[in-house]
Protein backbone atom coordinates (compact mmCIF):
# COMPACT_ATOMS: atom_id res chain seq x y z
CA UNK A 1 0.00 0.00 0.00
CA UNK A 2 2.84 2.55 1.19
CA UNK A 3 4.73 1.55 -1.90
CA UNK A 4 1.32 2.04 -4.39
CA UNK A 5 1.44 5.51 -2.48
CA UNK A 6 4.89 6.48 -3.46
CA UNK A 7 5.08 5.06 -7.18
CA UNK A 8 1.58 7.06 -7.58
CA UNK A 9 3.33 10.15 -6.66
CA UNK A 10 6.03 9.61 -8.11
CA UNK A 11 3.75 9.34 -11.76
CA UNK A 12 2.06 12.45 -10.96
CA UNK A 13 4.94 14.52 -10.04
CA UNK A 14 6.37 13.46 -12.93
CA UNK A 15 3.55 14.14 -15.36
CA UNK A 16 3.46 17.95 -13.11
CA UNK A 17 7.11 18.47 -13.70
CA UNK A 18 6.98 17.64 -17.46
CA UNK A 19 4.52 20.80 -17.98
CA UNK A 20 6.10 22.66 -15.01
CA UNK A 21 9.65 22.53 -16.55
CA UNK A 22 7.71 23.28 -20.53
CA UNK A 23 10.59 24.89 -22.01
CA UNK A 24 13.34 22.44 -21.07
CA UNK A 25 10.67 19.45 -21.47
CA UNK A 26 10.43 21.12 -25.13
CA UNK A 27 13.94 20.97 -25.62
CA UNK A 28 14.26 17.44 -24.84
CA UNK A 29 10.55 16.28 -26.98
CA UNK A 30 11.97 18.61 -30.10
CA UNK A 31 15.08 16.42 -29.62
CA UNK A 32 13.33 12.71 -29.81
CA UNK A 33 11.02 14.49 -32.51
CA UNK A 34 13.29 15.58 -34.99
CA UNK A 35 15.72 12.22 -34.62
CA UNK A 36 12.85 9.83 -34.65
CA UNK A 37 11.56 11.42 -37.84
CA UNK A 38 15.24 10.44 -39.51
CA UNK A 39 14.95 6.67 -37.95
CA UNK A 40 11.40 6.71 -39.45
CA UNK A 41 12.82 7.49 -42.99
CA UNK A 42 15.50 5.11 -42.77
CA UNK A 43 13.65 2.18 -41.39
CA UNK A 44 11.02 3.15 -44.10
CA UNK A 45 13.74 3.26 -47.01
CA UNK A 46 15.70 0.30 -45.93
CA UNK A 47 12.75 -2.14 -45.80
CA UNK A 48 11.59 -1.25 -48.96
CA UNK A 49 14.92 -1.70 -50.29
CA UNK A 50 15.43 -5.10 -48.61
CA UNK A 51 11.50 -6.05 -49.87
CA UNK A 52 12.45 -5.16 -53.32
CA UNK A 53 16.14 -6.95 -52.98
CA UNK A 54 13.72 -9.85 -52.10
CA UNK A 55 11.42 -10.03 -54.49
CA UNK A 56 13.73 -9.81 -57.08
CA UNK A 57 15.74 -13.15 -55.94
CA UNK A 58 11.84 -14.54 -55.27
CA UNK A 59 11.70 -13.90 -59.31
CA UNK A 60 15.26 -15.84 -59.87
CA UNK A 61 14.05 -19.34 -61.34
CA UNK A 62 16.56 -22.88 -62.97
CA UNK A 63 14.81 -23.70 -65.94
CA UNK A 64 16.03 -27.71 -66.85
CA UNK A 65 15.24 -28.39 -69.90
CA UNK A 66 14.38 -32.22 -70.16
CA UNK A 67 16.17 -34.68 -73.50
CA UNK A 68 13.46 -34.28 -76.59
CA UNK A 69 12.99 -38.10 -76.21
CA UNK A 70 11.43 -38.32 -73.00
CA UNK A 71 9.11 -40.41 -71.68
CA UNK A 72 6.20 -39.60 -69.56
CA UNK A 73 7.60 -41.61 -66.80
CA UNK A 74 10.59 -40.43 -66.73
CA UNK A 75 9.53 -37.06 -66.39
CA UNK A 76 7.97 -37.96 -63.32
CA UNK A 77 11.38 -39.53 -62.17
CA UNK A 78 13.23 -36.59 -63.05
CA UNK A 79 10.59 -34.23 -60.84
CA UNK A 80 10.97 -36.70 -57.77
CA UNK A 81 14.82 -36.64 -57.68
CA UNK A 82 14.48 -32.70 -58.32
CA UNK A 83 12.48 -32.71 -54.97
CA UNK A 84 14.69 -34.86 -53.11
CA UNK A 85 17.28 -32.02 -53.14
CA UNK A 86 17.63 -30.00 -50.57
CA UNK A 87 16.46 -25.78 -50.31
CA UNK A 88 13.64 -26.49 -53.16
CA UNK A 89 11.26 -24.08 -53.09
CA UNK A 90 8.36 -25.50 -55.83
CA UNK A 91 9.41 -27.24 -58.97
CA UNK A 92 6.72 -26.70 -61.68
CA UNK A 93 6.17 -28.84 -64.88
CA UNK A 94 5.75 -26.89 -68.29
CA UNK A 95 5.14 -29.64 -70.99
CA UNK A 96 6.65 -27.84 -74.71
CA UNK A 97 2.92 -27.92 -75.52
CA UNK A 98 2.43 -25.50 -73.19
CA UNK A 99 5.25 -23.06 -73.87
CA UNK A 100 4.23 -23.26 -77.50
CA UNK A 101 0.69 -22.33 -76.38
CA UNK A 102 2.28 -19.14 -74.77
CA UNK A 103 4.49 -18.26 -77.77
CA UNK A 104 1.58 -18.14 -80.15
CA UNK A 105 -0.96 -15.94 -77.77
CA UNK A 106 2.57 -13.29 -77.27
CA UNK A 107 3.21 -13.00 -80.93
CA UNK A 108 1.29 -13.28 -84.12
CA UNK A 109 4.34 -13.92 -85.99
CA UNK A 110 4.95 -16.97 -83.59
CA UNK A 111 1.66 -17.50 -84.33
CA UNK A 112 2.08 -18.31 -87.94
CA UNK A 113 4.94 -20.42 -88.00
CA UNK A 114 3.69 -22.80 -84.51
CA UNK A 115 0.12 -23.61 -85.80
CA UNK A 116 1.41 -25.49 -88.63
CA UNK A 117 3.74 -28.00 -86.56
CA UNK A 118 2.02 -31.36 -85.48
CA UNK A 119 3.12 -32.89 -82.02
CA UNK A 120 6.28 -34.37 -83.76
CA UNK A 121 7.94 -31.70 -85.79
CA UNK A 122 7.48 -29.61 -82.28
CA UNK A 123 11.16 -28.82 -81.83
CA UNK A 124 10.68 -27.39 -78.38
CA UNK A 125 11.67 -28.98 -74.61
CA UNK A 126 9.91 -30.06 -71.97
CA UNK A 127 10.85 -28.15 -69.16
CA UNK A 128 10.69 -27.95 -65.03
CA UNK A 129 11.03 -24.00 -63.62
CA UNK A 130 12.25 -24.45 -59.95
CA UNK A 131 12.77 -21.92 -57.68
CA UNK A 132 15.27 -22.79 -54.65
CA UNK A 133 14.59 -21.10 -50.85
CA UNK A 134 18.13 -19.74 -50.57
CA UNK A 135 18.98 -17.90 -53.59
CA UNK A 136 22.99 -18.51 -52.79
CA UNK A 137 22.58 -22.28 -53.23
CA UNK A 138 21.22 -21.45 -56.59
CA UNK A 139 24.48 -22.35 -58.38
CA UNK A 140 24.85 -26.31 -56.57
CA UNK A 141 21.00 -26.88 -56.77
CA UNK A 142 21.65 -26.47 -60.58
CA UNK A 143 24.59 -28.33 -60.70
CA UNK A 144 22.92 -31.14 -59.04
CA UNK A 145 19.75 -31.38 -61.18
CA UNK A 146 22.28 -31.08 -64.64
CA UNK A 147 23.31 -34.56 -62.96
CA UNK A 148 19.63 -35.90 -62.83
CA UNK A 149 19.47 -38.74 -65.90
CA UNK A 150 16.94 -37.21 -68.44
CA UNK A 151 17.70 -33.63 -68.05
CA UNK A 152 19.60 -31.93 -70.80
CA UNK A 153 20.16 -28.30 -70.32
CA UNK A 154 20.05 -26.57 -67.24
CA UNK A 155 19.84 -22.39 -67.34
CA UNK A 156 19.39 -20.30 -64.34
CA UNK A 157 21.02 -16.42 -65.77
CA UNK A 158 24.61 -17.77 -64.10
CA UNK A 159 26.83 -14.89 -63.64
CA UNK A 160 24.23 -12.56 -63.13
CA UNK A 161 22.47 -14.03 -60.56
CA UNK A 162 25.24 -13.99 -58.45
CA UNK A 163 26.37 -10.69 -59.04
CA UNK A 164 23.39 -9.60 -57.96
CA UNK A 165 22.62 -11.19 -54.85
CA UNK A 166 26.06 -10.31 -53.58
CA UNK A 167 25.43 -6.04 -54.67
CA UNK A 168 22.00 -6.85 -52.61
CA UNK A 169 23.82 -8.52 -49.82
CA UNK A 170 26.07 -5.49 -49.64
CA UNK A 171 22.85 -3.30 -49.48
CA UNK A 172 21.07 -4.83 -46.83
CA UNK A 173 24.20 -4.74 -44.97
CA UNK A 174 24.59 -1.01 -45.54
CA UNK A 175 20.74 -0.62 -44.92
CA UNK A 176 21.11 -2.04 -41.26
CA UNK A 177 24.19 -0.07 -40.40
CA UNK A 178 22.54 2.77 -41.31
CA UNK A 179 19.27 2.06 -39.32
CA UNK A 180 20.93 0.78 -36.26
CA UNK A 181 23.75 4.23 -36.40
CA UNK A 182 20.90 6.38 -36.38
CA UNK A 183 19.28 4.74 -33.41
CA UNK A 184 22.84 4.73 -31.86
CA UNK A 185 22.72 8.53 -32.46
CA UNK A 186 19.35 9.45 -31.74
CA UNK A 187 19.94 7.67 -28.00
CA UNK A 188 23.02 9.39 -27.82
CA UNK A 189 21.17 12.62 -28.76
CA UNK A 190 18.02 12.05 -26.74
CA UNK A 191 20.39 11.08 -23.69
CA UNK A 192 22.54 14.27 -23.99
CA UNK A 193 19.58 16.09 -24.13
CA UNK A 194 18.10 15.05 -21.04
CA UNK A 195 21.20 15.30 -19.19
CA UNK A 196 21.38 18.97 -19.93
CA UNK A 197 18.35 19.80 -18.56
CA UNK A 198 18.36 17.27 -15.94
CA UNK A 199 21.76 19.34 -14.78
CA UNK A 200 19.76 22.59 -14.48
CA UNK A 201 16.99 20.82 -11.86
CA UNK A 202 20.39 19.40 -9.72
CA UNK A 203 18.88 21.47 -7.04
CA UNK A 204 15.66 19.69 -7.49
CA UNK A 205 17.65 16.63 -7.00
CA UNK A 206 19.76 17.50 -3.63
CA UNK A 207 16.51 19.30 -2.34
CA UNK A 208 14.96 15.47 -2.71
CA UNK A 209 17.84 14.09 -1.05
CA UNK A 210 17.95 16.60 2.21
CA UNK A 211 14.00 15.07 2.61
CA UNK A 212 14.94 11.94 2.60
CA UNK A 213 14.21 9.91 -0.37
CA UNK A 214 16.17 7.46 -1.29
CA UNK A 215 18.20 7.25 -4.42
CA UNK A 216 15.41 4.78 -6.21
CA UNK A 217 12.68 7.30 -5.03
CA UNK A 218 14.34 9.65 -6.85
CA UNK A 219 15.36 8.33 -9.95
CA UNK A 220 11.47 7.02 -10.65
CA UNK A 221 9.47 10.40 -11.35
CA UNK A 222 12.44 10.69 -13.73
CA UNK A 223 12.34 7.97 -15.40
CA UNK A 224 8.47 8.68 -15.86
CA UNK A 225 9.30 11.64 -17.07
CA UNK A 226 11.64 10.43 -19.59
CA UNK A 227 8.52 7.90 -20.17
CA UNK A 228 6.38 11.02 -21.00
CA UNK A 229 8.80 12.74 -23.13
CA UNK A 230 9.34 9.58 -25.16
CA UNK A 231 5.61 9.25 -26.14
CA UNK A 232 5.02 12.83 -26.53
CA UNK A 233 8.05 12.79 -28.77
CA UNK A 234 7.17 10.13 -30.97
CA UNK A 235 3.31 11.42 -31.46
CA UNK A 236 4.79 13.45 -34.67
CA UNK A 237 6.98 10.79 -36.59
CA UNK A 238 4.11 8.29 -35.63
CA UNK A 239 1.52 10.39 -37.61
CA UNK A 240 3.96 11.57 -40.35
CA UNK A 241 4.78 8.03 -40.97
CA UNK A 242 1.39 6.81 -40.83
CA UNK A 243 -0.24 9.35 -43.00
CA UNK A 244 3.10 10.61 -44.86
CA UNK A 245 4.09 6.57 -46.02
CA UNK A 246 0.06 5.71 -47.12
CA UNK A 247 0.11 9.39 -48.99
CA UNK A 248 3.21 8.12 -50.78
CA UNK A 249 2.08 4.57 -51.49
CA UNK A 250 -1.33 6.00 -53.14
CA UNK A 251 0.73 8.34 -54.95
CA UNK A 252 2.85 6.27 -56.69
CA UNK A 253 0.51 4.25 -57.12
CA UNK A 254 2.70 1.31 -55.02
CA UNK A 255 4.87 1.22 -57.56
CA UNK A 256 8.40 3.75 -57.69
CA UNK A 257 9.49 4.71 -61.25
CA UNK A 258 8.42 1.16 -63.14
CA UNK A 259 6.54 -2.04 -61.74
CA UNK A 260 9.56 -3.50 -61.39
CA UNK A 261 9.97 -1.85 -58.30
CA UNK A 262 7.39 -2.51 -56.08
CA UNK A 263 6.81 -0.84 -52.62
CA UNK A 264 5.82 -2.22 -49.49
CA UNK A 265 2.04 -2.19 -48.64
CA UNK A 266 1.48 0.19 -46.05
CA UNK A 267 -0.62 -2.15 -43.89
CA UNK A 268 0.50 -3.30 -41.64
CA UNK A 269 4.14 -2.05 -42.12
CA UNK A 270 2.90 1.53 -41.07
CA UNK A 271 1.44 0.48 -38.04
CA UNK A 272 4.90 -1.44 -36.77
CA UNK A 273 7.06 1.35 -37.60
CA UNK A 274 4.85 3.04 -35.43
CA UNK A 275 5.21 0.77 -32.54
CA UNK A 276 9.05 0.92 -33.16
CA UNK A 277 9.02 4.69 -33.02
CA UNK A 278 7.18 4.26 -29.60
CA UNK A 279 9.47 2.16 -27.84
CA UNK A 280 12.77 3.57 -29.35
CA UNK A 281 11.23 6.82 -27.63
CA UNK A 282 10.10 5.33 -24.95
CA UNK A 283 13.63 3.35 -23.90
CA UNK A 284 16.02 6.49 -24.87
CA UNK A 285 13.78 8.66 -22.97
CA UNK A 286 13.50 6.43 -20.17
CA UNK A 287 17.38 5.31 -19.96
CA UNK A 288 18.52 8.69 -20.36
CA UNK A 289 16.88 9.92 -17.89
CA UNK A 290 17.74 7.27 -15.30
CA UNK A 291 21.32 7.63 -16.77
CA UNK A 292 21.26 11.28 -16.11
CA UNK A 293 19.96 11.38 -12.62
CA UNK A 294 22.32 8.91 -11.54
CA UNK A 295 25.34 11.11 -11.99
CA UNK A 296 23.89 13.37 -9.47
CA UNK A 297 22.96 10.85 -6.87
CA UNK A 298 26.96 10.45 -5.68
CA UNK A 299 28.58 11.79 -2.49
CA UNK B 1 22.19 10.38 26.23
CA UNK B 2 24.08 11.63 23.21
CA UNK B 3 22.20 12.37 20.33
CA UNK B 4 25.55 12.68 18.30
CA UNK B 5 29.22 11.30 19.41
CA UNK B 6 32.20 12.46 17.16
CA UNK B 7 34.90 10.70 18.08
CA UNK B 8 38.87 11.64 16.32
CA UNK B 9 37.22 13.41 13.13
CA UNK B 10 39.53 14.53 10.61
CA UNK B 11 38.52 15.67 7.11
CA UNK B 12 41.07 16.42 4.41
CA UNK B 13 39.22 17.81 1.48
CA UNK B 14 40.62 15.65 -1.96
CA UNK B 15 42.48 18.84 -2.70
CA UNK B 16 44.97 18.40 0.15
CA UNK B 17 43.26 21.02 2.61
CA UNK B 18 42.17 19.85 6.29
CA UNK B 19 39.06 21.31 7.29
CA UNK B 20 38.82 19.64 10.32
CA UNK B 21 41.45 18.32 12.96
CA UNK B 22 40.94 15.42 15.48
CA UNK B 23 37.60 16.52 16.71
CA UNK B 24 36.06 14.98 19.57
CA UNK B 25 32.02 16.23 20.46
CA UNK B 26 29.53 15.39 22.64
CA UNK B 27 25.44 16.70 22.45
CA UNK B 28 23.02 15.69 24.33
CA UNK B 29 19.24 14.83 23.08
CA UNK B 30 17.39 18.45 23.58
CA UNK B 31 20.12 20.29 23.67
CA UNK B 32 20.91 23.76 21.62
CA UNK B 33 24.24 23.93 20.62
CA UNK B 34 25.94 26.81 18.25
CA UNK B 35 28.99 26.79 16.19
CA UNK B 36 30.76 29.72 15.72
CA UNK B 37 34.19 30.63 14.27
CA UNK B 38 35.52 32.66 11.54
CA UNK B 39 35.33 32.19 7.77
CA UNK B 40 36.87 28.86 6.65
CA UNK B 41 37.24 27.41 10.22
CA UNK B 42 35.46 24.07 9.43
CA UNK B 43 32.18 24.86 10.68
CA UNK B 44 30.59 24.51 7.61
CA UNK B 45 32.39 21.13 6.87
CA UNK B 46 31.32 19.81 10.70
CA UNK B 47 27.62 20.10 10.19
CA UNK B 48 27.77 18.60 6.82
CA UNK B 49 29.36 15.48 7.94
CA UNK B 50 26.31 15.32 10.18
CA UNK B 51 24.01 15.05 7.69
CA UNK B 52 26.56 12.92 4.90
CA UNK B 53 26.77 15.33 2.38
CA UNK B 54 30.47 15.16 3.67
CA UNK B 55 32.33 11.95 4.90
CA UNK B 56 34.92 11.84 7.47
CA UNK B 57 38.69 11.00 6.30
CA UNK B 58 39.26 9.37 9.35
CA UNK B 59 37.29 9.03 12.77
CA UNK B 60 34.03 7.98 14.10
CA UNK B 61 30.21 10.02 13.80
CA UNK B 62 27.38 8.39 15.28
CA UNK B 63 23.88 10.15 14.70
CA UNK B 64 20.88 8.87 15.99
CA UNK B 65 22.41 5.40 16.34
CA UNK B 66 23.54 5.51 12.85
CA UNK B 67 27.16 5.25 12.37
CA UNK B 68 27.53 8.19 9.66
CA UNK B 69 31.22 7.18 8.38
CA UNK B 70 30.41 4.03 7.58
CA UNK B 71 27.03 4.69 6.06
CA UNK B 72 26.36 3.67 2.35
CA UNK B 73 25.57 6.04 -0.57
CA UNK B 74 22.54 4.18 -0.95
CA UNK B 75 21.47 3.92 2.50
CA UNK B 76 21.82 7.42 3.27
CA UNK B 77 18.32 8.55 2.94
CA UNK B 78 17.68 6.35 6.44
CA UNK B 79 19.82 9.00 7.77
CA UNK B 80 18.41 12.06 6.27
CA UNK B 81 14.33 10.96 7.56
CA UNK B 82 15.84 11.21 10.94
CA UNK B 83 17.07 14.46 10.86
CA UNK B 84 15.99 17.96 9.54
CA UNK B 85 17.82 20.55 8.10
CA UNK B 86 17.57 24.34 7.30
CA UNK B 87 20.26 26.54 5.04
CA UNK B 88 20.76 30.19 4.69
CA UNK B 89 19.37 30.10 0.89
CA UNK B 90 16.43 28.43 1.69
CA UNK B 91 16.44 25.28 -0.47
CA UNK B 92 12.67 25.42 -1.75
CA UNK B 93 11.46 24.50 -4.70
CA UNK B 94 10.41 27.34 -6.76
CA UNK B 95 7.88 25.98 -8.77
CA UNK B 96 6.06 23.92 -5.91
CA UNK B 97 3.32 25.84 -3.59
CA UNK B 98 4.39 26.48 0.40
CA UNK B 99 2.26 23.26 1.12
CA UNK B 100 3.87 21.21 -1.49
CA UNK B 101 6.98 22.31 -0.65
CA UNK B 102 6.38 20.93 2.96
CA UNK B 103 4.10 17.87 2.58
CA UNK B 104 6.90 16.84 0.22
CA UNK B 105 9.16 15.72 3.02
CA UNK B 106 6.19 13.62 4.26
CA UNK B 107 5.27 12.11 0.57
CA UNK B 108 9.10 10.34 0.22
CA UNK B 109 7.66 8.02 3.33
CA UNK B 110 4.52 7.19 1.35
CA UNK B 111 1.88 8.47 4.12
CA UNK B 112 -1.46 8.58 3.55
CA UNK B 113 -2.74 12.11 2.02
CA UNK B 114 -4.99 12.68 5.07
CA UNK B 115 -2.27 12.29 7.33
CA UNK B 116 0.16 14.36 5.49
CA UNK B 117 -2.78 17.49 5.15
CA UNK B 118 -2.80 17.65 8.94
CA UNK B 119 0.58 17.34 9.82
CA UNK B 120 1.55 20.08 6.98
CA UNK B 121 -1.06 22.47 8.62
CA UNK B 122 -0.08 21.82 12.41
CA UNK B 123 3.70 22.30 11.25
CA UNK B 124 2.64 25.32 8.90
CA UNK B 125 0.55 26.67 12.20
CA UNK B 126 3.39 26.35 14.40
CA UNK B 127 6.19 28.47 11.81
CA UNK B 128 2.93 31.01 11.52
CA UNK B 129 2.45 30.71 7.80
CA UNK B 130 -0.93 28.88 7.70
CA UNK B 131 -2.39 31.37 5.75
CA UNK B 132 -0.08 31.51 3.16
CA UNK B 133 0.37 27.61 2.36
CA UNK B 134 -0.91 28.42 -1.47
CA UNK B 135 1.75 30.85 -2.18
CA UNK B 136 4.78 30.32 -4.18
CA UNK B 137 8.26 31.26 -2.63
CA UNK B 138 9.00 34.22 -4.68
CA UNK B 139 5.78 35.65 -3.22
CA UNK B 140 7.13 35.64 0.12
CA UNK B 141 9.71 37.38 2.02
CA UNK B 142 13.13 36.24 2.83
CA UNK B 143 11.83 35.27 6.58
CA UNK B 144 8.86 33.57 5.42
CA UNK B 145 11.21 31.41 3.10
CA UNK B 146 13.39 30.46 6.07
CA UNK B 147 9.94 29.53 7.82
CA UNK B 148 8.95 27.40 4.99
CA UNK B 149 12.14 25.60 5.43
CA UNK B 150 12.23 24.99 8.65
CA UNK B 151 8.52 23.70 8.06
CA UNK B 152 9.68 21.69 6.06
CA UNK B 153 12.87 20.38 8.19
CA UNK B 154 10.52 19.73 11.63
CA UNK B 155 7.45 18.20 9.77
CA UNK B 156 8.38 14.09 9.67
CA UNK B 157 9.25 15.26 13.89
CA UNK B 158 13.01 14.75 13.63
CA UNK B 159 15.15 14.05 16.53
CA UNK B 160 17.74 16.58 15.20
CA UNK B 161 17.70 20.21 13.41
CA UNK B 162 20.74 21.37 11.32
CA UNK B 163 20.90 24.65 10.60
CA UNK B 164 23.37 26.24 7.90
CA UNK B 165 23.50 30.03 8.99
CA UNK B 166 19.55 30.16 8.76
CA UNK B 167 19.86 34.02 9.85
CA UNK B 168 22.66 34.68 6.98
CA UNK B 169 20.43 36.07 4.43
CA UNK B 170 17.76 38.16 6.92
CA UNK B 171 18.16 41.43 8.51
CA UNK B 172 17.90 41.71 12.59
CA UNK B 173 14.36 41.66 13.54
CA UNK B 174 13.41 38.84 11.15
CA UNK B 175 16.42 36.96 12.37
CA UNK B 176 15.02 36.96 16.13
CA UNK B 177 11.98 36.05 14.34
CA UNK B 178 13.53 32.67 13.44
CA UNK B 179 15.76 32.45 16.05
CA UNK B 180 11.88 32.46 18.58
CA UNK B 181 10.54 29.79 16.33
CA UNK B 182 13.63 27.36 16.82
CA UNK B 183 13.91 28.03 20.78
CA UNK B 184 10.16 26.92 20.12
CA UNK B 185 11.08 23.77 18.45
CA UNK B 186 14.10 23.54 21.00
CA UNK B 187 11.51 23.90 23.68
CA UNK B 188 8.89 20.74 22.15
CA UNK B 189 12.00 18.28 22.47
CA UNK B 190 14.16 18.76 19.24
CA UNK B 191 17.99 19.02 19.37
CA UNK B 192 19.40 21.84 17.69
CA UNK B 193 22.79 22.49 16.23
CA UNK B 194 23.31 26.02 14.46
CA UNK B 195 26.27 27.17 12.39
CA UNK B 196 26.28 31.34 12.72
CA UNK B 197 28.46 33.97 11.89
CA UNK B 198 26.03 36.75 14.07
CA UNK B 199 27.39 36.65 17.88
CA UNK B 200 24.82 38.64 18.62
CA UNK B 201 22.24 36.20 18.17
CA UNK B 202 24.66 33.69 19.99
CA UNK B 203 24.72 35.88 23.51
CA UNK B 204 21.06 36.68 23.09
CA UNK B 205 20.14 33.30 22.95
CA UNK B 206 22.20 32.06 26.23
CA UNK B 207 22.95 28.70 24.70
CA UNK B 208 25.51 26.37 24.79
CA UNK B 209 28.25 27.40 22.04
CA UNK B 210 30.67 25.70 20.46
CA UNK B 211 33.96 27.72 19.45
CA UNK B 212 36.10 26.64 15.83
CA UNK B 213 39.58 27.86 14.81
CA UNK B 214 41.42 26.64 12.02
CA UNK B 215 39.57 23.01 12.36
CA UNK B 216 40.14 23.16 15.59
CA UNK B 217 37.48 22.93 18.71
CA UNK B 218 39.00 25.62 20.79
CA UNK B 219 36.52 26.41 23.55
CA UNK B 220 33.06 24.83 24.58
CA UNK B 221 31.21 27.28 26.34
CA UNK B 222 28.41 25.80 28.85
CA UNK B 223 25.13 27.38 28.13
CA UNK B 224 24.46 30.86 29.08
CA UNK B 225 28.45 31.17 29.61
CA UNK B 226 29.85 32.67 26.31
CA UNK B 227 30.46 36.45 25.78
CA UNK B 228 31.55 37.83 22.64
CA UNK B 229 35.30 38.82 22.53
CA UNK B 230 36.90 41.61 20.59
CA UNK B 231 35.90 43.62 17.76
Amino acid sequence: MKAIRILGRNIRDSFKSVFRNFSLSLASISCITITLVVVAISIILSYNVNNFATLVERDVTIVAFLDVDISEEQIKVVEHEINQLSNIESVTFQSKFDITDEMMESSETYKNIMSSWTEEENPLQDTYLIKVTDIETIGDVAASIQEIEGVDIVKYGEGMVEQLVSVFDVVRHITYGVVIALILVTAFLISNTIKITITSRKREIDIMRLVGASNLNIKIPFVFEGLFLGIIGSIIPIIATTYGYTALYQNFNGQLFSPFIQLVKPEPFVYIVSIVLLVIGILVGMFGSWHAVKKHLKI
Amino acid sequence: MNLIRMKNVKKVYKNGVTAIYDLDLKIEKGEFVFVIGSTGCGKSTLIKMLYREEKPTSGKIIVGGIDVARLRNSKVYKLRRKLGVVFQDFKLLAKSTVYENVAFALEVFGLPKDEIHSKVLKVLDLVGLKNKAKHYPNQLSGGEQQRVAIARAIVNGPKLLICDEPTGNLDEITSMEIMNVLDEINKLGTTIIMVTHDTKIVEKMKKRVILLDAGRLVKDYAKGTYKHEGN
